[in-house]
């Protein structure tokens, strides 16, 4: 067993031991397991009761609903509790975690602060105890992640990807001790190696204690010993990092000349304590893997946010679309009875009918079906040239287009991803999202200058747009250049580059993708034109566009 | 259910817990919504304030049908939760199914609008709210009463209600109509000094291990800010305004283009409320500046060329209003 103090062990040592500290104590949450092989499978073994959710539960499967078979039956409304109060007292295992719906997440997130489902829905009014931990599987496809507000209440996440598949004794739980006590010198190592690592969430904070408080009570003791709280730190803290302890209190401008990290005591005011920090950072350092390691270290505030925050927000829009009401209707071709609303429309003439036995009379007037928004949710891809040729003015006009799109883009469902490109290549600025605030602090690190690789843009471009397609969403390419080419794909010679933009311009026609191309050079040539051509794109030459009238005329050419 | 964590322990978030109180006093300021990271403890906060409502005659809340005796006594100011995923049905109320079908009776069965009534009515992630919801919420929030037309029923009682919303605006925006509705705006952040982060670990540690007896420990401390509100809900239909206050408040909203008339109507609520709060029989200077961000910085003009923030903006505009 790998007890407290002990060296770190493999990622799938760490991981088993999770399993058995979410058994002592279920209100740290749960676990994402990402990387699919026999590793997590091994893992994924140990959990003991489970409930399975597809990702595309319905609500009412998910939280209770109406009981079919017993209201009709019956001829009165029974209610049937949910899979999350049928999962009370043990876990629920989550495939696929990385596509799992909003609605899912929410209700998932909801029941594990309340321990609680509360449902309101279908003329129901149900509470019931759900107090279970979440086993989220996350295959691991590049860019997914787990919806952030879910991964925020787990206490545990682990790469499993590649990990061997031996056999680590199983923990012995049978020493277990119900309570343990952690003192402060504890505690406050706990927050100032969060603090060290720039995690702000208090949630993140409290799990490190409970961990330690059931790391104790999985070896019988009633109290925390520091190395409780070094492994604690190692199982929750390593994973949240979002950047590297500073070499001192003070602004890192004003480091005089590299000097090796802390040997010298920190100036907090604090003696004793700072030693147990120190150790525990240091092993949670140790316990990084090295590709995280190296891009925290990579330094930029940007990859740490990026890391911390790009995670999870990519998720998608149930395919079915939002629900908006019911509409009487027959239930066929994929459309559904909403049984609800089809007994309320039958209930006040049941007497009419004849109605003696309990039996409910239903005409086929009665029938309601759920209605969806039929729109499919839009994706507004922009493209930017970022280039030294294009001026800087006229990037933080094509800035304040996209925030303006952004500023409309809640009412429309719509998502707005950010493509720049320049020197070299293509970069993701903003993945698709919905959110103002991100988009802000993308577009505030907007950089400006080199060549100009639109072939690259528009590839990049091109690839979001399709995959937002299939998720069911629609995608619209809004290309900010002025369509003069210089930097070749993949290093080819750069009298290559004007081609290699046409071509990829013409597989964003042939995608079948809509989309506009603002040209914003000065004086509008041919280039332009031609790209807007081959990407079978409305083509808008605003030489003097300012933010406002590069977002109508976008605007305008969208499909409505 | 867990018992709640007890308002008073709540360790900083100093305005946030102004919002909620502001709110409590008085009911016309508003709601509240509150944006913030995760795990910053919003919710903790919000459901924390339900323990601290005085009680209220049952006649001026909740539900009451047409033709029922008038309720007697005091009753607990409703505080619902109005979980993602609920519909209409039981948002806005329906045909009660059991008595329609057992036994043939057409009766309205109040949803959780009624429920609310008089009281407050909570959305957590409010920004992931289905958007159908979100519109009958609108509707009813600005009229103050919810008009049923459904399954041959026709029913309209009285939902007057504080909203109060959080959400992660990381997760998505929200509509500017429905963040309109709110009278005050919080923004929170994780305390960032280790000694404060110390104490809330320290704090929910003690909570977690004996709940009962960590609320015992907040429990004068909880009385106390019982009666502050209480009194202030006494005193706030008293406390003076005075003209200069007036102007000031109209300088201010114009200084940083706080759009519309709302925001003026909300200050001047909000700074008469903690005057009250604060047992002030006349609002002053002081009251007002303290509620100026609260009211007005979800309703300046989005500039998107221009970062500064809405919280700066204003205080930029009361230094000036200082300096002037």
């Amino acid at each position: 067993m790998s007890g407290a103090g002990d060296p770190a062990p493999d990622v799938l040592g760490d991981a088993l031991l999770a399993m058995a500290l979410l058994r002592i104590d279920p209100l740290l949450g749960g676990v994402v397991l990402r990387g699919d092989g026999p590793a997590r499978d091994r893992v994924v073994e140990t959990i003991g009761a489970a409930r399975t959710l597809p990702r595309n539960v319905d609500v009412d499967r998910l939280v209770g609903g109406l009981d079919l078979g017993a209201t009709l039956a019956l001829g009165r409304p029974v209610a049937q509790s949910g899979l999350l109060a049928q999962a009370d007292g043990g876990a629920v295992l989550l495939p696929g975690a990385e596509r799992t719906d909003d609605v899912v997440v929410s209700a998932l997130c909801a029941a594990l602060d309340s321990g609680m489902v509360v449902a309101e829905r279908d003329g129901l009014s149900r509470r019931d105890a759900a107090r279970f931990v979440v086993v989220a599987l996350d295959d691991g496809i590049e860019d997914e992640a787990v919806a952030a507000p879910l991964a925020e209440r787990l206490a545990f996440r682990f790469d499993l990807e590649g990990a061997g598949d031996g056999l680590p004794p199983a923990c012995d739980m049978s020493a277990a001790a119900t309570q343990a006590i952690i003192d402060e010198v504890q505690i406050e190592a706990i927050a100032s190696v969060a603090s060290a690592l720039g995690i702000d969430s208090m949630r993140a904070q409290l799990f490190a204690v409970r961990a330690a408080l059931a790391l104790a009570r999985l070896e019988g003791r009633d109290a925390v010993s520091d190395g409780d709280v070094t492994v604690a730190a190692r199982l929750v803290l390593a994973p949240r990092a979002t950047r590297l302890p500073q070499p001192d209190a003070a602004e890192e401008d004003e480091a005089p000349e590299p000097s090796p990290p802390s040997d010298a005591p920190g100036d907090e005011p604090q003696g004793e304590p700072r030693q147990l920090d120190d150790v525990v950072l240091e092993a949670v350092l140790a316990a990084l893997p090295p590709d995280m390691l190296a891009a925290i270290a990579q330094g930029s505030a940007r990859a740490a946010a990026t890391r911390a925050r790009g995670k999870g927000e990519k998720r998608r829009s149930p395919t079915r679309g939002r629900p908006v009401g019911t509409r009487s209707g027959v239930p066929r071709g994929g459309l559904r009875l909403s049984l609800i609303d089809t007994l309320r429309a039958a209930a006040p003439w049941q007497r009419l009918r004849g109605r003696e036995d309990a039996r409910i009379r239903i005409r086929k007037d009665d029938l309601r079906i759920r209605r969806f928004e039929s729109r499919a949710e839009a994706t507004t891809i922009f493209a930017v040239d970022a280039s030294g040729s294009s001026a800087l003015a006229r990037l933080a006009e094509a800035k304040g287009a996209v925030e303006l799109m952004l500023a409309e883009a809640y009412v429309k469902r719509a998502q707005v991803a950010l493509v720049a490109f320049r020197g070299e290549g293509a970069e993701l600025l903003l993945p698709p999202t919905r959110s103002l605030a991100r988009a802000r602090r993308a577009l505030a690190e907007l950089p400006g200058g080199g060549g100009t690789p639109i072939a690259a843009g528009l590839t990049l471009a091109r690839e979001l747009a399709e995959a937002a397609v299939a998720r069911g969403r629609t995608a619209f390419v809004v290309v900010l250049s002025d369509g003069r080419a210089n930097v070749a794909l993949a290093g080819g010679p750069r009298g290559a580059a004007q081609g290699d933009a046409q071509a990829a311009a013409q597989a964003i026609g042939a995608a079948g993708i809509d989309g506009a191309f603002v040209d914003i050079s000065a004086r509008p040539r041919a280039e332009g034109a031609a790209l807007a051509g081959a990407m079978r794109a409305r083509y808008l030459p605003l030489p003097r566009a300012d933010a406002r009238a590069m977002h109508a005329a976008v605007r305008e050419a969208m499909p409505k | 259910m867990r018992s709640p964590f007890p308002f008073s322990a709540i360790v900083g978030q100093d305005e946030m817990k102004l919002a909620l109180l502001i709110a409590a006093v008085d009911a016309r300021v508003g709601g509240v919504m509150v944006f913030g990271d995760r795990g910053t403890g919003k919710s903790t906060a919000v459901r924390a304030l339900a323990a601290l409502l005085p009680p209220v005659p049952a006649g001026q809340v909740g539900y009451h049908a047409e033709g029922a005796a008038p309720a007697k006594g005091k009753a607990a100011v409703p505080f619902v939760d109005l979980p993602l995923g609920a519909t209409e049905d039981r948002v806005v109320g329906a045909l009660d199914l059991e008595r329609a079908l057992g036994a043939g009776v057409k009766a309205f069965e109040p949803g959780l609008l009624a429920r609310a009534n008089g009281g407050f009515l909570y959305i957590d992630e409010i920004n992931l709210l289905e958007d159908h919801i979100v519109d009958l919420l609108l509707d009813v929030a600005a009229s103050g009463e919810n008009l049923v037309e459904r399954e041959g029923l026709s029913v309209r009682h009285p939902a007057r209600f504080v909203l109060i919303g959080s959400g992660n605006p990381e997760e998505g925006e929200l509509r500017p109509q429905l963040l309109d509705r709110f009278g005050l705006s919080v923004e929170v952040r994780t305390p960032q000094a280790i000694a404060d982060r110390v104490e809330i670990l320290k704090r929910c540690d003690a909570f977690e291990r004996d709940p009962a007896g960590f609320a015992q420990g907040w429990a004068a401390q909880e009385k106390k800010t019982l009666k502050r509100i209480a009194r202030g809900r006494d005193l706030v239909g008293k406390v003076e305004m005075p003209d200069s206050i007036l102007s000031r408040a109209a300088r201010l909203c114009s200084a940083v283009g706080a759009d519309g008339l709302r925001g003026e109507l909300t200050l001047m609520r909000a700074a008469r409320a903690l005057a009250a709060l604060e047992g002030a029989k006349v609002v002053a200077d002081a009251h007002l500046d303290r509620v100026a961000a609260l009211a007005l910085r979800h309703r300046l003009r989005r500039n998107p060329l221009d970062d500064t923030g809405s919280t700066a903006r204003i205080e930029r505009a009361m230094g000036e209003l200082a300096a002037a």
